[in-house]
């Protein structure tokens, strides 16, 4: 088992055609199962044509008529990449991972809008991706350095989930899922829909969550933790020394009017009584204390 | 993207924000020129920075006659205005508003924010007007009153009108305030703001609502879609370095520290500072190089760091995805050379093409000390900062 996506997962690449979609592309296909489960490619008006074998369409529709795929995966740049969400809502897919950084908020909000009542999940913009090791990677994550085993993670960061994944691997930890939400202040799913799913999962034994400054989604998934979470969690959050008013990297991260400090969330986290740590090094040393 | 509020009041002139009458000035000889344009005796001379809290520093002052303008414009123009947003060292003021003098009766609050929560733009309100909303929010939430707009309908009569009231806004101007608030949204949904406020929106005496003070930001994501808006940007309000950064899509802000930090990811490069902070050392900068850094961008980015007089040591720390190791190698080889380096370089590799990497580093005859994670790259390099 696993959350969201596994070997059987069926995949439409939107952007297959542009220069980050086909690096990617080719990349999870060639991880683990990736060669069954990259199954189509959609690029407007380049329907008929073929990437790596891969059948392009001209739409997410027929995209998934002809091919039965159920999650698209996004590399359209960041002037389209709302409107490539709608299109995948649009078709009914069931989940949508969205790669590219950089979209309008403005964007998000009116993509966010037009998502309400729909069956749709989405994970992202501005993310990784999410892996499922030995199975399937859907994203830009290095699929080498996980392997199969009983630790979920969730994080809003990229590198920093490989640097998560990479103390486990010291440790002999291996991962059920991988899951980046992406660092932009309006995106789909939040740490919270996350930590649900690898509650329901038999496979999944533990949880590292890996937080950063701004916002409150942390907080709001803390106190979810405390009260229906049946499995041990912990947690660090990226940020303790940022200045406020300053955007460090990511969109969203930002200390907006003395909200959405690392002190913050990590009290919270802890009078949730997820165990934290404030030394991004020992992330893994931590999940391994709780087992 | 940050403007000044003369710039602010344009923009929301055009979308029917009453504001007073302005003349945006670049000398003391146009601000005492403005004034006699403007007329009438009284006038406000407003330094035009972009760090809020002028008023409390000495940049905003009341003239009541024209030799008064004269006198506080000399003071504020050139001034090093220092306030709780701009740090010790203050921010030289280079332009003035000059503003028709207002008949104060009320103060009020509005402010615009994309919430994160409901995924809309919030409108917040409050009959505290020339507060801060943060303090307002800490000591007197009661008081500030939201509406979560609904981005296809936009800000409704009736909700205008209900927030207008809640503030103390007198019945018969609700009309006025219901205009202004209107025009507020519809400015901050079009142009891509991230943030709008007026502190204070005003009552005057003979029965207007004005706007006597406008802030806007706006989401970098969007300015490519405004270069109207992207034609505002004032660099002498930023931060030299970070400019130079933009040029090469680097990610960099300047610190206190003297510890320069060169990460890959926004994440990873703040957790980066704060292990150094944990260690006991001091980050002098957040700087992402991204996923797809070069050698040319390595260069320009140790170049960035150097230029701080008080760095000590560098810290290089890289988990490579779909950047290679050995790719950023060869970038801190090349950039070592070049630069001339100056104080003790740690680097931590992890990640795809880890061994080669190391290797290069190894092979290149350079004065590296290399760690084995990131624990033992802070402890190292906050060891070769202090000497």
């Amino acid at each position: 088992m696993s959350i969201l996506i596994n070997k059987n997962t069926r995949v439409i690449t939107q952007g297959i055609t542009g220069k980050t979609g086909m690096f990617h592309t080719k990349m999870c296909k060639e991880y683990a199962f990736g060669a069954d489960c990259f199954v189509a490619g959609v690029t407007p008006k380049k329907g008929g044509q073929a990437y790596e074998g891969i059948p392009i369409y001209d739409s997410v529709k027929e995209a998934k008529a002809q091919t039965g795929a159920t999650v698209s995966v996004i590399y359209v740049p960041p002037p389209f990449a709302a409107a490539a969400i709608d299109e995948a809502v649009e078709a009914e897919i069931d989940l949508v991972i969205c790669i590219t950084e950089g979209i309008p908020v403005r964007d998000m909000i009116r993509t966010r809008y037009k998502m309400q009542g729909s069956k749709t999940r989405l994970i992202g913009p501005n993310c990784p991706g999410l892996i499922t090791p030995d199975e399937i990677k859907i994203g830009i994550m290095p699929g080498h350095i996980h392997k199969k085993g009983p630790i979920g993670v969730v994080s809003r960061s990229g590198t920093l989930t490989y640097e998560a994944v990479g103390q486990l691997r010291e440790l002999g930890l291996g991962q059920s899922s991988c899951v980046g939400i992406g660092g932009d202040p309006v995106n789909g799913m939040k740490h919270i829909d996350v930590l649900k799913l690898f509650n329901d999962d038999p496979e999944t034994e533990a949880v590292i969550m890996v937080g950063e400054i701004g916002g409150s989604d942390e907080e709001q998934c803390a106190r979810w933790i405390k009260d229906h979470m049946k499995k041990p969690v912990i947690g660090f959050i990226a940020g303790v020394t940022a200045p406020p008013g300053k955007r460090m990297g990511h969109a969203g991260a930002i200390i907006s009017g003395g909200k959405g400090t690392a002190q913050e969330k990590l009290a919270v986290m802890e009078e949730c009584g997820i165990k934290v740590t404030k030394n991004p090094a020992e992330m893994g040393k931590l999940l391994k204390s709780v087992l | 993207m940050k403007i000044h509020e003369y710039q602010a009041k344009e923009i929301l002139r055009k979308y029917g924000v009453p504001t007073p009458r302005g003349i945006p000035c670049f000398s003391v000889e146009e601000a005492i020129a403005a004034g006699k344009t403007l007329g009438g005796n009284v006038a406000v001379v407003k330094a035009q920075i972009h760090a809020g809290g002028r008023g409390k520093g000495g940049g905003v002052k009341v003239a009541k006659s024209p030799a008064e303008l004269e006198t506080y414009a000399r003071q504020i123009f050139g001034m090093q205005l220092v306030t709780h947003q701009t740090g010790p060292e203050g921010q030289k003021v280079r332009r003035l508003l000059i503003e028709e003098g207002a008949d104060i009766k009320k103060e009020l609050y509005v402010g615009m924010v994309v919430d994160r929560g409901t995924q809309r733009v919030a409108l917040m309100a409050s009959s505290e007007g020339g507060m801060d909303i943060e303090e307002v929010a800490a000591h007197t939430p009661e008081k500030i009153h939201t509406v979560f707009i609904d981005p296809v309908k936009g800000l409704q009569d009736s909700e205008a009108d209900d927030v207008a009231a809640k503030i103390g806004v007198p019945a018969n101007l609700v009309p006025q305030a219901r205009t202004l608030l209107q025009g507020l949204y519809r400015a901050f949904d079009e142009t891509d703001a991230s943030l709008a406020e007026i502190n204070p929106m005003v009552i005057t005496g003979d029965g207007r609502v004005v706007a006597l003070d406008a802030k806007m930001n706006f989401d970098s994501n969007a300015l490519y879609r405004h270069p109207d808006i992207v034609a505002l940007r004032d660099l002498d309000e930023e931060d030299p370095n970070e400019i130079e950064a933009s040029k090469f899509d680097l990610s960099y802000i300047s610190l206190d520290g003297n510890i320069g930090c060169l990460v890959n990811g926004a994440g990873l490069a703040m957790a980066t500072m704060d292990i150094v902070k944990l260690y006991g050392g001091n980050p002098a900068n957040f700087l992402d190089v991204g996923g797809g850094a070069t050698t040319e961008k390595v260069t320009e980015a140790f170049k960035l760091m150097l230029k701080n007089p008080n760095l000590r040591a560098i810290l290089v720390n890289i988990f490579g995805g779909i950047m290679k190791c050995d790719v950023i190698a060869a970038g801190v080889v090349a950039a070592a050379h070049e630069v001339k380096l100056s104080v003790p370089l740690v680097v931590r590799l992890e990640g795809t093409n880890v061994e080669l990497g190391k290797k290069i580093l190894a092979d290149s005859g350079l004065p590296i000390i290399s760690a084995v994670n990131m624990a033992d790259a802070a402890a190292k390099v906050v060891a070769a900062a202090r000497g």
